[in-house]
C-alpha cells in the first residue's frame, strides 16, 4: 500500500560501508564519477568495475537491490547504445539496408554502455548505504565553505530533510483526493495519455493548496520550537571523521592514482 | 511571583475584504479585550466553538502572533519583545491540532531532538533530553522510527515530546485530540494530566467538555470575550448559558438537570460521576 514506501532506495545494514562518514561516501562517489570519466580504455573500466564489486561485497546489499537501480535507465543505455552503433564512421562490419555497424561503431557503442552502467550502479551505491538524513547532513557539511559566496548550507538542507518528511504525507493526501474525486463519478483509468493527463488536474489544484496549508502549519510549528535558521544550532548526531574514514580516503586516493596512471601510460 | 501568563486588555484583530468596494477592508476583532492571569502548575482548560478567539489566544501567548492592542506577559517578558522572543517560546511550548503538520524529521528522535537543537543545547544535553521526554509520552522504544507509520495519538505524543525536551514551564495545547480516535484521545490526555502533575503548567484547548472537566479551572470563550471564569463544578453549572453559546455541557451535568426537572434534589453543581454515585447513594440508604 501507499503507506509502506521507503524513502529513497536505501537499504538499511550495518556494514562498515554504511558506517562511513556521510562526507567521505558523498566525495568518494563525485571522485568515482569524475575518474569513469577519465578512463578511455576497457582495461580501465576493468579495474573501476573491480573496485565496484570489491564496494558491493563489503556494503552487503544483494545483487538484486543493485540492479533494480539500473532498470529505469535500461531504455536509455539502450538508445546510446543503438545510436552509437550506427552512427560511427569506419571500417564496415555488417551493412543492412541503410544501416551499417562499423567496428569503431561497435567499440564505442560497448564503450558508453559500459560507462553509464557504471555510473549509476556508482552512484546508486551511495544512496542504497547512506540513510537521507545522514545524506543530508552530510551535503549540509559539504556546503558550508560555500555560505562565503552565498550558498544557503543549511536552508537548503533543512529542505531536503522537510520534502523527505512529507513525501508519505503528501502520498497520502493524494490518495485521500483521488478517492475523494473517484467517490464523485472522476475517471483515472481509461481514454488516451492527454485525456488521463487532463484528468489529472482535479488531484493536482487540490493538492497544490493542501500542500501550502501544510506548510503554513509547519512554519508555525516549527517557528513556536524556536526554531531561527542555522546560527547557534547544535546538532544531537554530530558526524565523526574516524578512523575507517581515513582508511577509506586513503584508498579513495590509491584509485584515483592506479586511474591516472593507467591513462598516462597505457 | 506565581503567575506564569498574565494578559492585559488584550485586542487582536484582523482585517478581511468586506466585499463591499465603498469600505474596502473591515477590521474585526477575533479578541476583545481579554485579561487573563493563568497560575503557575495550574491546569487552565479554554472552551468555545469555531471563531471564538480561543485559538488566536493561544497564539497570542506565545507570540506566535502579536496584540493590535492590550499586553501579554509571559514570565515577565512582554511577548512584543523581539529581544526575549526566544526565551518566551521556550517557556511557553506549544501542540498543535494537526500532528502530521508539526513533525519536522522522518526519524522520531531527531524531531524530538529539533526544538533543542535550535536552543543550541550540547549534543550529549540533547541526546538525555530526548531519552526522557520520550520516556515520558512513553514513546521510548519507538526513537528510531519513521513517524507516518505510527498512529494519530502516537505522533501527538511524539509531537509532545517535542515540546517537553525544550523544558518549557507551560504548554499551550491547541485542540490537540481534535484530530484523534478515542484510544488515541485518551492516551493524549492522560500524558497531558501526567504532565500537569510532574508541574508543568497547563493551557488545553479543546471543544470536548469531558476533557475540560478534567481542568482545575474552565473558561469559556465567545465572540473573543471571556464569558465564563471559574472552577469545572461552578462552569457547568450554568448549563443553559452554555447552551446559549450552542456549547454542549457533560453527560453528567446534562442528567443532574434533567433528574432536577423530575423533582430529583440533586445540587446543581454536581459534575463529576463520583459525586453524583455517592449522591445517590446515599439518598438511597436514607430510604
Amino acid at each position: 500500500m501507499l503507506r509502506d514506501i521507503t524513502l529513497g532506495q536505501y537499504y538499511s545494514g550495518e556494514s562498515w560501508i554504511h558506517r562511513l562518514d556521510p562526507r567521505v561516501k558523498i566525495i568518494a562517489t563525485l571522485l568515482f564519477i569524475v575518474e569513469i570519466f577519465i578512463i578511455n580504455s576497457f582495461e580501465g573500466f576493468a579495474t573501476a568495475f573491480g573496485a565496484l564489486i570489491i564496494v558491493i561485497a563489503a556494503s552487503k546489499v544483494p545483487l538484486r537491490f543493485i540492479m533494480r537501480g539500473l532498470k529505469p535507465i535500461f531504455l536509455i543505455i539502450l538508445f546510446t547504445f543503438i545510436v552509437n552503433l550506427f552512427i560511427v564512421d569506419g571500417e564496415i562490419l555488417v551493412k543492412i539496408w541503410i544501416f551499417t555497424i562499423t567496428k569503431e561503431g561497435l567499440y564505442r557503442a560497448v564503450f558508453m554502455a559500459v560507462r553509464l552502467i557504471l555510473l549509476i550502479i556508482g552512484s546508486s551505491l551511495l544512496t542504497l548505504c547512506t540513510k537521507p538524513m545522514s545524506l543530508t547532513d552530510g551535503l549540509e557539511s559539504l556546503m558550508k565553505p560555500f555560505k562565503i559566496i552565498g550558498v544557503p548550507a543549511h536552508e537548503l538542507a533543512m529542505m531536503m530533510t522537510i520534502a523527505l518528511r512529507f513525501i508519505p504525507t503528501l502520498i497520502e493526501e493524494t490518495d485521500k483526493i483521488m478517492k475523494a474525486q473517484q467517490a464523485r463519478g472522476a475517471d483515472f483509468e481509461t481514454g488516451n495519455i492527454f485525456r488521463r493527463a487532463k484528468h489529472l488536474i482535479p488531484i493536482l489544484v487540490p493538492l497544490f493548496i493542501s500542500a501550502f496549508r501544510i506548510a503554513q502549519d509547519m512554519a508555525m510549528a516549527m517557528e513556536a520550537r524556536c526554531y531561527h535558521g542555522g546560527d547557534n544550532r547544535t546538532k544531537m548526531n554530530g558526524m565523526k571523521f574516524a578512523k575507517r574514514d581515513a582508511f577509506a580516503a586513503l584508498l579513495m586516493l590509491l584509485f584515483l592514482a592506479v586511474i591516472i596512471l593507467g591513462r598516462v601510460f597505457l | 511571583m506565581n503567575s506564569i501568563v498574565e494578559i492585559n486588555n488584550l485586542i487582536f484583530s484582523y482585517s478581511r475584504e468586506s466585499g463591499d468596494e465603498t469600505t474596502g477592508c473591515i477590521f474585526q476583532n477575533a479578541i476583545d479585550g481579554v485579561d487573563l492571569t493563568i497560575k503557575k502548575g495550574s491546569f487552565t482548560a479554554i472552551i468555545g466553538r469555531n471563531g471564538s478567539g480561543k485559538s488566536t489566544l493561544a497564539k497570542n501567548i506565545n507570540a506566535l502572533l502579536l496584540p493590535s492592542s492590550g499586553v501579554v506577559y509571559v514570565n515577565g517578558y512582554d511577548t512584543r519583545d523581539q529581544d526575549h522572543l526566544w526565551d518566551i517560546r521556550q517557556t511557553a511550548g506549544m501542540v498543535f491540532q494537526n500532528p502530521d503538520n508539526q513533525i519536522v524529521s522522518s526519524i522520531v528522535e531527531e524531531d524530538v531532538a529539533f526544538g533543542p537543537e535550535n536552543l543550541g543545547i550540547s549534543p550529549s544535553e540533547i541526546r538525555k533530553r530526548v531519552e526522557d521526554s520520550l520516556g515520558a509520552v512513553n514513546m521510548g522504544d519507538y526513537r528510531k522510527k519513521p513517524p507516518h507509520l505510527l498512529s494519530g495519538g502516537q505522533k501527538q505524543r511524539i509531537a509532545i515530546a517535542g515540546v517537553v525536551a525544550m523544558k518549557p514551564q507551560c504548554i499551550i495545547f491547541d485542540e490537540p485530540t481534535a484530530m484523534l480516535d478515542p484510544k488515541g484521545r485518551g492516551e493524549v490526555m492522560e500524558i497531558i494530566r501526567e504532565l500537569n502533575r510532574e508541574g508543568i503548567t497547563v493551557v488545553l484547548i479543546t471543544h470536548f467538555m469531558e476533557e475540560a472537566a478534567l481542568a482545575d479551572r474552565v473558561i469559556i470563550m465567545d465572540e473573543g470575550k471571556i464569558k465564563l471564569d471559574g472552577s469545572p463544578s461552578s462552569v457547568f453549572a450554568k448549563r443553559d448559558e452554555l447552551k446559549s453559546m450552542s456549547l454542549d455541557v457533560p453527560f453528567i451535568v446534562e442528567l443532574v438537570h434533567r433528574l432536577r426537572q423530575k423533582g430529583v434534589d440533586i445540587p446543581e453543581n454536581t459534575v463529576s460521576r463520583k459525586d453524583l454515585v455517592e449522591y445517590i447513594c446515599r439518598s438511597v440508604h436514607r430510604k
